[in-house]
């Protein structure tokens, strides 16, 4: 146990201290912070959707839940299944083998769902096109609301997307809907 | 190589030993049973169609041995798609042989399982996507089709299906439990979900421009398969990479493996409760991506590595950084591995859990760092010794436990061998003198044939290559030690319970795309 606390103490908190450069990656996470509170006014649950990626986009969706990026502290989480959630993060291109599971995974999540596509593949069809086992970009075959390019896009690149695809939809019924359910 | 075969072996060019026979009909299985009573491993099987340059179809296996890899090629007739499957000698065969029958419609003669394995219900069972006159981008209608799994039946059993849309953020592939309480009495998986046809893909490229694709075959597993392809270009091309160039790839290879064990080690202490382990090794992780994107201008070296060499040099000061990493993360590795030594409750997960005995790991193949962890001490980089390990002579991790608790030892070792290697590499690059980075390979007229061997993370990553008489690609099939692997891990989580399985998957942590293809 001890040499637990010493690491932690030794560690220190990573999470990157308020910025003196305007540009820092740290100045976006503040600012993706109080665009989320202000525009859900309540913590956003993804659920993450591999559809057919080459797994590249997937290390960096895991990597930011690394103390860098620190998203929980942010109020966004990963959630386990499509029901709980409010965004889908979708890796593409989309297999055909994966053409179902997607339909039904968007199926499952309810209104007002935000879809992000994730990665040059996810956008374009990528170096993987439209084949026989490739239906290409996620947009083929769900709504999609931002488009996040890059092979793979970094950390700060997703939550970039993830935040224009709240801040796009900034339905009535989002900033009314905690009073009208009776949160 | 093999004596006793009767047959011609040509050495294919390249820093491994890579020897290519074709075999009769009647020796197939022969020299499958040879290789086996010589201790050897199948690394793969495939098919290709080379009907249009000479009206045959093609089956070919890659055998390694203590001398090298044979490259075995048997040809079959158009009028006659059968061919004797070695699936009885190397169990490890079985998908690889369903995948032929998917892709080019080649059974074996006696085939045991005769279900579709990267075929679900998105085209029909008579379309052959690797078929010469398939273009590739013919689309059906989906069908529904019911793929029957294994049954197990008896009192209080009852079956938990997972996927292929997973909890956590990872591949997407089925798994079919069959429990008594919480108890697994079997696990089958239906994989093929990332299909996405990248070996059709490849069909008809220009060699030097498929190198994207080879990189995305597998994201994490990106440098070795981009030195596995560059290697196989190399190979038919007959050209020689610079020497500086070499180091220069096993940097980032070595950086490669570093970054998979650092989240990996984070992941297994997280599934089994011990949030700590994750947050630290993620945090080390990242500052390795960091530096990688400085380096790389790439957090995972993706396409760095070009077939003829690399894409750029790195310089000076940043080799001097590279070193002080590797000295930092040394020190946070070794400290934080006592600390999982010394968890009571996360060596109680570990040890015991998931556990591939040594004989069964030679009965069915079990490939790389698991294989190591299971008493298979097979590794390219120190059994065959290419350019540069023959200078950096890297250890061969083992255990022979077989448990999760042993797979993370091995990568613990790894990390540790690896951080070595990559500080002497830096060493080597800082005292050298600047060279050329890069040779352009010339595809001439003669060249037909390729092959890369490079020891991946997760294990030996091969890629065969067949050129056409215009120097494009015909057909550039990728292997990934995932297909030796998958089999195992559902013989290593009967008589676990439920609640284990993601630390056991993890210890192991497969890759789907790298199958799927």
């Amino acid at each position: 146990m001890w040499a637990i606390v010493r690491q932690i103490v030794r560690a220190g908190v990573v999470s990157e201290p308020p910025p003196e450069a305007e540009t820092g990656w740290r100045t976006d996470v503040q600012w993706i912070q109080s665009e989320i509170l202000r525009i859900l006014g309540r913590a956003l649950a993804i659920r993450h959707v591999d559809a057919g990626s080459c797994n590249g986009c997937e290390l960096e969706i895991q990597a930011l839940n690394n103390p860098y990026y620190n998203i929980e502290g942010l109020g966004i989480r990963f959630v386990a299944s499509p029901r709980h959630a409010d965004l889908l993060l979708v890796t593409g291109p989309v297999s055909r083998h994966m053409r179902i599971a997607l339909e039904r995974t968007y199926e499952a999540t309810p209104e007002p769902r935000l879809v992000v596509a994730v990665g040059d593949c996810g956008c374009t069809g990528g170096v993987f096109g439209e084949s026989y086992a490739s239906c290409g970009r996620v947009a083929n075959v769900i709504p999609v609301d931002v488009m996040v390019p890059g092979c793979p896009p970094a950390p700060i690149q997703l939550l970039k997307g993830i935040l224009a695809a709240v801040n796009q939809r900034v339905p009535a019924s989002i900033s009314t809907r905690p009073e009208s359910l009776g949160f | 190589m093999l004596p006793g075969l009767n047959c011609t072996f040509d050495r294919l060019p390249g820093p491994m030993p890579v020897f290519r026979a074709r075999l009769t009909r009647k020796s197939w299985k022969s020299a499958a049973s040879l290789v086996r009573s010589l201790g050897g491993r199948l690394v793969s099987q495939w098919g290709s169609d080379r009907r249009p340059v000479d009206g045959q179809f093609a089956v070919h296996a890659a055998y390694a041995t203590g001398s090298g890899l044979a490259w075995l090629t048997l040809e079959l007739s158009d009028s006659l798609r059968v061919y004797p499957g070695i699936d009885d000698v190397f169990p490890q065969a079985a998908r690889m042989q369903r995948a032929t029958a998917d892709l080019l419609g080649l059974v074996p003669e006696e085939h045991h399982d005769p279900r579709p394995w990267l075929r679900h219900e998105a085209w029909p069972a008579d379309y052959h996507p690797l078929l010469s006159e398939r273009s590739g981008q013919e689309v059906f209608e989906a069908t529904s089709e019911l793929y029957p799994f294994v049954p197990v039946e008896g009192d209080g059993v009852h079956e938990i299906a997972v996927g292929p849309v997973h909890a956590g953020i990872i591949e997407p592939g089925h798994f079919r439990f069959s429990v008594v309480g919480e108890k697994v009495l079997r696990l089958e998986e239906r994989l093929g979900y990332t299909h996405k046809g990248i070996e059709k893909r490849f069909e008809g490229q220009d060699p030097l421009e498929a190198a994207r694709l080879a990189a995305r075959v597998s994201g994490d597993s990106t440098v070795a398969f981009g030195w596995g392809y560059a290697m196989a270009v190399e190979s038919a091309a007959d050209c020689t990479v610079p020497v500086r160039a070499q180091w220069l790839r096993a940097l980032a290879l070595e950086r490669e493996r570093v970054a998979n064990h650092l989240g990996d080690l984070g992941a297994l202490g997280n599934d089994a409760g011990f949030a700590f382990g994750l947050a630290q090794f993620s945090r080390l992780k990242e500052d390795w991506l960091r530096l990688n994107s400085r380096v790389f201008d790439h957090r995972y070296a993706m396409d760095w590595v070009i077939p003829g060499g690399v894409r750029d040099d790195v310089g000076e000061a940043m080799l001097e950084q590279i070193s002080r990493q590797c000295v930092l993360v040394e020190r946070e590795v070794a400290r934080l591995r006592s600390i999982y030594d010394e968890h009571a409750g996360v060596q109680d997960r570990f040890s015991g859990a998931g556990r591939i005995t040594p004989e069964l790991a030679v009965r069915l193949g079990l490939a790389g760092l698991a294989g190591r962890a299971s008493g298979r001490a097979n590794d390219l980089r120190s059994d065959f010794r290419f350019a540069p390990y023959d200078t950096l002579q890297p250890a061969c991790a083992a255990s022979s436990a077989g448990d999760v608790a042993a797979r993370v030892a091995v990568r613990f070792d790894e990390t540790l061998e690896s951080l070595r290697l990559i500080r002497e590499t830096a060493a080597r690059l800082q005292s050298a003198t600047e060279g050329p980075i890069h040779q352009a390979p010339q595809i001439r007229e003669a060249a037909t044939c390729g092959m890369g061997w490079v020891e991946g993370w997760r294990g030996e990553v091969l890629v065969a290559l067949e050129l056409d008489p215009a120097g494009r690609i015909r057909r550039c099939h990728c292997h990934d030690p995932s297909w030796q692997n998958w089999p195992l891990l559902e013989h290593a989580v009967i008589g676990n319970i439920v609640p284990d399985f993601p630390l056991i998957n993890k210890s192991f942590n497969l890759t789907y795309s790298g199958q799927d293809l």
